[in-house]
């Protein structure tokens, strides 16, 4: 898996005009054509994860297997083992629990080459309701050996994930929104690179580390923050949950000691799971939060809604930091000094 | 159709396999023998008459494929593939012990030739239908083979793929399931019953043909029958009898799974060898 990417502009994606999802569609297209190999797979959403793109380009490699996810996610398996490399998408609900098992059996014990493109990730198709809410799937997702997570901040950093994960020999796991997500890059040049949390803030007051729609919310709020409240905000876009940058999280630890992270999840099993433990197994000391679900169920509502309501948005995310920055947190031992 | 010297041929491979299953069971301090034994004519058949497949370049994209999605008969599987020469037969005697390659159930990354980590029950067919549709996808001719359980087509996730076999029109891959009777609680049709089983694959739109599990005649005339079979997938019943070989195990459902001591290993090997010898051989 080394093959480059030519003859091939990624910078062609207008933001503004498309989606997420529609990014990503866009992407596998082009992919398709550089990758022989890719088979793109669904479960009667071909329309809903865009990937019907794919299908009217490469009639012959795409396969719809109806509402049946665990033949969807079975089958993805069986074809990588005859050396294709299926891309899957359906929601991120039905891939992370109703396929947990083919997921983590079929393709993750096996090693295989499959690449999930797992939508409506999160709490994006809100008014749907719970069964529809996916808040559980990157604690799910992360606990499998052999398996990548890349959570995307929008569309253009879904091309790069897309793109990025071709070169993997292996799962990935990539999730996004529903697809109407406003977008944080304005191009793909900024260095994506797996496994590697891009600072999208400097800052040394505090950290937020986020991952998803929440690293726009936190550049928001960091922005606001520096303007009224003279507070030198740190936000890492954390993309990669794993494996995670244990690297970006100590320099923020050391130099900022007091870390905050958002995501669009519950806090169980988490990015913020995923941070704490970092940090724990570190040794060292700080200052920390997670905003998420906090062990429950989402209400209905717009995503705006419910994003402001879990303190997932720029306003949550401002009114949190000022709560850590009015606590006294005393550094009242030296070990930044050993580091 | 086998012709007399070659059924006398796969005969012998089956007689000396089921010994190795019985010596292995021994050593590996009990395995799933009667499902490993019911299975068994249809692997021997497959890996000694029709598969393409060369042990000494196992990973060969052309060759065709095996899934043996009741992965629990491991113990009647991985002694195939040894007599087929994939690997070392001694490696057999240190079967379910501290990192050796072979379990109860087969692990596809570990086991020479074996093309498919199975033991979850109802994850054979989908694999399957995708190893398939894969083939044709590539425009390659390999075959893909699975046997599943009778007991094993309670899970969902079977009739899912076998939906998406009959709309894609795949005919490239045969299943076969092993209608030994017997699941883990009791009788298959007092736990959990599939019968009508034909109407039900028929109705699923798979050709359905039904034999004898343990005739290599008729093992063999249904491997034919399905490769001329074009635009729908076909599955064979095989009736077949759990433990077979084995006096005392036969159509038992506590030998799903069991230990054997020295005494009983003696009686079993007696019991394979009066078979073979009733047959001729």
């Amino acid at each position: 898996m080394s093959k480059e990417v030519t003859g091939t502009t990624w910078n062609v994606y207008d933001a503004n005009k498309l989606t997420q999802a529609e990014i990503y569609g866009q992407t596998l297209c082009d992919l398709g054509d550089v990758y022989p190999e890719i088979v793109a797979l669904t479960a009667d959403l071909a329309k809903s994860t865009k990937i019907g793109l794919f299908q009217e380009k490469f009639p012959e490699r795409f396969v719809n297997v109806g509402i049946a996810e665990q033949n969807l996610f079975g089958m993805a398996a069986g074809m990588a083992k005859t050396g294709l490399i299926p891309v899957v998408s359906t929601m991120a609900a039905f891939a992370s629990m109703r396929a947990a098992e083919q997921v983590r059996t079929d393709i993750c014990y096996q090693n295989l080459n499959v690449k999930i493109i797992a939508t409506h990730g999160g709490v994006a198709f809100a008014s749907a309701g719970t069964t529809h809410h996916a808040t559980e799937d990157v604690a799910i997702m992360r606990s499998f050996a052999n398996m990548t997570v890349i959570v995307p901040a929008d569309g253009i950093e879904t091309a790069n994930a897309v793109k990025a994960a071709m070169k993997v020999d292996g799962p990935v796991y990539i999730r996004i929104g529903r697809g109407f997500e406003p977008t944080f890059y304005k191009d793909e040049d900024y260095g994506f690179e797996i496994g590697k949390a891009v600072e999208v803030r400097e800052g040394t007051d505090i950290t937020v580390i986020c991952m998803g729609i929440t690293v726009l919310q936190a550049a928001e709020a960091a922005d606001f923050l520096k303007k009224n409240d003279d507070l030198s905000v740190r936000v890492i876009n954390i993309h990669t949950v794993k494996p995670i940058d244990k690297e970006a999280i100590m320099k923020a630890v050391t130099e900022t000691r007091r870390i905050l992270t958002v995501e669009e999840h519950t806090v169980i099993g988490g990015l913020g799971t995923a941070v704490a433990d970092v940090i724990a197994e570190s040794g060292k000391g700080c200052a920390f939060t997670k905003v998420g679900l906090q062990d429950e169920f989402a209400e209905i509502g717009y995503p705006e809604d419910l994003y402001s309501h879990y303190k997932m948005d720029a306003d949550g995310i401002i009114e949190k930091v000022r709560e850590i920055m009015g606590k006294d947190f005393e550094e009242d031992d030296n070990w930044d000094d050993e580091v | 159709m086998v012709q007399k010297e070659e059924y006398h041929k796969l005969l012998k491979t089956a007689r000396t396999i089921r010994h190795s299953i019985i010596d292995t069971t021994m050593k590996a301090g009990g395995a799933h023998v009667g499902g490993g034994m019911s299975a068994l004519d249809m692997m021997v058949t497959l890996y000694f008459k029709f598969m393409n497949i060369d042990p000494a370049n196992p990973d060969n994209p052309d060759r065709d494929r095996f899934i043996l999605s009741k992965g629990h008969s491991a113990i009647g599987y991985i002694p195939v593939l040894a007599e087929r020469g994939f690997f070392d037969k001694e490696l057999l005697n240190d079967f379910n012990k501290f990192k050796s390659p072979f379990g109860m159930h087969p692990d596809g990354n570990k086991i020479a030739g074996c093309d498919a980590s199975t033991g979850s029950l109802g994850h054979g067919m989908p694999m399957g239908v995708g190893m398939a549709m894969g083939a044709r996808i590539q425009k390659k001719d390999f075959y893909t083979y699975v046997i599943v359980g009778d007991g094993e087509l309670n899970e969902g996730s079977n009739w899912e793929a076998a939906m998406a076999a009959a709309h894609h029109k795949v005919d490239n891959i045969l299943v076969f399931v092993d209608r030994n009777m017997h699941m883990i609680d009791g009788p298959v049709e007092e736990v959990m019953s599939v019968e009508p089983l034909t109407d039900k694959w028929k109705a699923f739109g798979w050709e359905v043909l039904v034999i004898d599990g343990h005739n290599l005649n008729e093992i063999a005339q249904a491997i034919e029958t399905a490769h001329k079979t074009k635009g729908k997938p076909v599955v064979v019943i095989a009736k077949t009898v759990k433990g077979k070989g084995v006096d005392f195990m036969e159509d038992q459902t506590k030998w799903h799974y069991g230990a054997i001591d020295s005494a009983l290993g003696d009686q079993a090997h007696a019991s394979i060898d009066k078979m073979y010898s009733d047959l001729g051989i």
